[in-house]
């Protein structure tokens, strides 16, 4: 089923493009058009869109490897269910170290790590890359599809909160630059859910422009 | 394509679910003491951000020694209850049961300028999750001294707001009682009357959690009155 020989060196081309191409022209959100869910719910402010981006990182990298380890072992008739145990299984685990060492944080994700399980980019990448490939492959093509993932997620946020609320990571921007004393005011409009949706078709359509591969030809 | 037996799909799903489950009740056992620790200091951070103390998660033991001067829970009829330590009621718990049974939480707290104030924990429903929180008095127990409010799931940006100092802020000085009758606090949609000693305004947006943290705060505040009115000056 791989395509990937024994010898291959770890960062061959084939293997960066596994790494790069979610990224750019195979990106999860604004080309696959899949995890939307999550990316309209987390961002609303930068800094837990990056914790969250770093954890479906974590959980879908480690899971691809899992799911990749185990492809000739898995029945095909029970493999959907395999797939669900181990995002599961990560799901809680991320969670729960969060509670531990990252209680802060944990505590403004809230639902939103538990809700990384329902994350269609996740589930996808077991069922179509990770069941058929080695695991290093598995791995760096979970790498780069949660960063596709989390990229897009930082730069929707980063919008959201910089023209919803005046501040980046928190930080008043708006404010010390003294914008509001002449008459400015922040666009609450963006903080709610449809924005993030308008965002992301702006990205969506500043992508196809400039990658007119990408656009569909019918 | 390898073909399974029926046999080997009920074997594999058994043990998968065997490690899964050993996996998950080990962590969990493993990260339990520190999360519970975590927990604790969270509270006491909170209790000490109602009397306006800002501590960082490694300072809070400390600080919470030097302010929380004491600590005891009362009944329904604001008598003292022996036994019980506050720091492990839970308010949620607590609601559920008949008021004869409940017991209320105090905290007793001596500030910079050598002034008591009396803490107590609030706890209510918002719009998608619970609300809690901690209220501190002046020493007159009639009026705020500050507080501290937070949320599991309301709207960020919205609802969420209410966890900001700048919400926060707008309690201090405000009378629950006026004169001897308890009246809450109003949050007020559209915005309260910057002389109004009894209202703060409500969150553009965010109007069902206002509503919900202005119950909280009366419904938690009601069970305290006679306690407040015994020991006022």
């Amino acid at each position: 089923m791989s395509n990937l020989s024994e010898r291959e060196p770890l960062f061959s081309s084939k293997n960066m493009k596994l790494l790069t191409s979610p990224l750019g022209e195979n990106n999860p959100i604004t080309v696959q058009v899949l995890g939307i869910c999550s990316a309209l719910a987390v961002t609303v402010k930068l800094q837990p869109a990056f914790v969250m981006a770093i954890s479906v990182v974590v959980v879908l990298a480690v899971s691809n490897v899992i799911v990749s380890l185990f492809r000739n072992l898995v029945p095909p008739r029970i493999r959907i269910i395999f797939q669900l145990v181990v995002i599961a299984m990560m799901v809680i685990l991320v969670d729960q170290v969060l509670k531990a060492y990252a209680f802060e944080i944990s505590k403004q994700l809230s639902v939103f790590v538990g809700l990384i399980i329902t994350n269609c980019i996740i589930m996808g990448r077991l069922e179509a890359f990770a069941l058929a490939n080695k695991p290093w492959a598995a791995f760096l093509d979970g790498v780069g599809n949660a960063a596709g993932y989390g990229l897009i997620l930082v730069i929707v946020a980063f919008f959201r909160e910089f023209l919803g609320s005046g501040t980046v990571f928190g930080y008043p921007v708006m404010e010390k630059i003294g914008i509001y004393s002449i008459g400015y005011e922040d666009n609450g409009f963006m903080i709610l859910p449809p924005m993030a949706l308008i965002t992301i078709g702006i990205i969506i359509w500043i992508h196809r422009s400039r990658n007119k591969d990408l656009v569909e030809k019918n | 394509m390898r073909q399974f037996s029926n046999r080997y799909i009920f074997m594999f799903a058994t043990v998968m679910v065997a490690i899964v489950a050993l996996v998950l009740s080990s962590a969990a056992l493993l990260l339990q003491p520190r999360q519970e620790r975590n927990a604790e200091i969270e509270k006491k951070r909170n209790i000490l951000a109602s009397v306006g103390v800002e501590t960082i998660s490694t300072d809070t033991e400390e600080l919470y020694a030097k302010y929380i001067t004491g600590s005891f829970v009362i009944n329904y009829k604001a008598e003292k209850v022996d036994g019980i330590d506050p720091f492990e009621v839970e308010v949620k718990k607590e609601q559920r049961k008949p008021i004869e049974e409940q017991v209320f939480p105090v905290f007793m707290a001596t500030l910079d300028n050598g002034k008591n104030s009396v803490i107590m924990p609030l706890e209510g429903k918002g719009l998608w999750g619970p609300l809690y929180g901690y209220i501190s008095l002046n020493d007159d127990n009639r009026s705020i001294y500050g507080v501290t409010f937070d949320h599991k799931a309301e709207t960020p940006g919205l609802g969420a707001e209410i966890n900001t100092s700048w919400f926060e802020d707008m309690f201090a000085n405000k009378f629950l009682f006026d004169g001897d009758e308890f009246v809450g606090i109003l949050v007020q949609k559209g915005g309260a009357d910057p002389g109004d000693i009894h209202a703060v305004d409500a969150i553009s947006g965010g109007t069902i959690t206002s509503k919900a943290l202005e119950k909280m705060v009366y419904d938690c505040m009601i069970n305290y009155v006679e306690y407040l009115k015994n020991n006022s000056k």
